[in-house]
């Protein structure tokens, strides 16, 4: 067969033809591996869940807070054991300012503010420098660097070179400092949940212009 | 055209990261392991293949002047559908990956074997040719990834070879890629000419 001239009308047909035909094996694909892409993502929020929390019986509704030095809400997912109490709550917190950016995060805290796991769930730090974040600060042979098991009641988290008490990351203070914050962060947004759920007495969905305001007054 | 040669050009004679140097932009920033060096190396043979396919059964209803559109159309739509079987299949290579699955959109090897190869010979040729491509590109990566790998942190597709704390982490980082590319290209030139 003989190559088409480049006129006009071939030119037309003929790339509307590739445009639609790519149009159409994509959608197939999409529509192939939609049902798939969403029960990865599932499991991997609820092995998520379920390695930052303690043991629970059932997750309550899950409350949205918008951050008060933040754009994206953060998701608060409250866990209760056996007799309906409140054994810890995961929160999926957030923060900007990783080495690379972006580092999203799930970090259980139980009623007394103390961290019962962590998980790094989104991140581009540095490989063998800042991406270390999940065994470090989880190394229970150091406690210089683990954060399980520490408390937020004698404020935020920091690390050594700020004063605080966590070691950074060896040659990835940024990253160390970023995780913190998302840690921070998360703790914030929960302590504000609550405050606003008392103060209200819903129990539900918090609505997200209310909790900035309760989040900045809370900080201040 | 012998099509044992002509598979097995990607490999050595003609590989397109350690001779012709193209596509180096995947191939430093995605060889920090051996396993994401591999996967990004076959997410490229598996477009190589079959756009090459695609555009040598198209290449005479392509009028010439709008040739380029219509390829990078073909290669865009199988670059996609890597990327969501990926996630689909394999989110932890999908994440580490990242932002270089889209990217091989670009690759300049790609659209070259289109446009050099596929668009100028047959529908059996261009596929022997694509897969050929391909691996030399996905063998480069691995070896490249391998060996930073175990400069950088000790392991060698996860498996330990020794301790990471002795590992040189600069093999790791971006200036380790340039580094190991440029003695990995020394080592292959003197092989070529040995040949010769």
């Amino acid at each position: 067969m003989a190559k088409l001239e480049s006129s006009f009308k071939n030119m037309l047909v003929s790339l509307f033809g590739v445009t639609l035909i790519a149009s159409a094996a994509l959608g197939l694909v999409y529509d192939a591996t939609k049902a798939p892409i969403a029960q990865t993502e599932a499991k991997k929020q609820e092995m998520a869940l379920a390695s930052v929390l303690p043991e629970y019986d059932r997750l309550g509704d899950v409350i949205k807070v918008l951050p008060a030095d933040g754009k994206d809400s953060i998701e608060i997912y409250p866990a209760y054991g056996p007799n309906n109490e409140e054994v810890a709550s995961a929160v999926k917190s957030y923060t900007y300012s990783g080495f690379s950016g972006y580092i999203e995060i799930m970090v259980g805290i139980d009623p007394n503010g103390e961290i019962t796991g962590f998980q790094v769930l989104k991140h581009a730090e540095t490989p063998g420098l800042g991406s270390k974040m999940n065994d470090w600060f989880s190394n229970a042979e150091k406690p210089g660097q683990n954060v399980i098991g520490r408390s937020f009641n004698d404020g935020a988290i920091q690390v050594s070179n700020d004063g605080g008490k966590v070691d950074a990351i060896t040659a990835a203070t940024i990253t160390s400092r970023a995780f913190l914050d998302a840690l921070n962060r998360a703790n914030r947004c929960l302590d504000s949940a609550w405050e606003t759920d008392a103060e209200s007495g819903a129990t539900q969905q918090i609505n997200g212009k209310n909790s900035d305001d309760d989040v900045a007054s809370s900080e201040q | 055209m012998n099509q044992w040669k002509n598979f097995t050009k990607g490999f050595i004679k003609e590989n397109p990261v350690f001779v012709l140097l193209l596509g180096m932009c995947p191939t430093l920033g995605t060889t920090g392991t051996a396993i994401n060096g591999l996967g990004m190396g076959l997410a490229t043979t598996f477009v190589l293949v079959m756009s090459n396919l695609v555009v040598s059964l198209i290449k005479n209803l392509i009028p010439d002047k709008v040739r380029i559109p219509a390829f990078i159309v073909v290669i865009a739509t199988f670059v996609t559908i890597v990327e969501m079987v990926m996630q689909a299949y394999l989110p932890s290579l999908y994440e580490s990956l990242g932002l270089f699955i889209p990217l091989i959109v670009v690759n300049c090897i790609v659209l070259g074997r289109a446009e050099a190869f596929a668009s100028k010979n047959n529908v059996k040729s261009s596929v022997i040719d694509g897969a050929g491509i391909g691996l030399g590109f996905a063998f480069a990566l691995t070896i490249l990834g391998s060996v930073r790998e175990l400069l950088g942190s000790g392991k060698v597709f996860d498996i330990t070879i020794y301790p990471e704390n002795y590992g040189m982490l600069i093999f790791i980082l971006a200036p380790g890629a340039f580094i190991a590319l440029g003695y990995i290209i020394a080592v292959i030139n003197r092989l070529n000419k040995k040949n010769a």
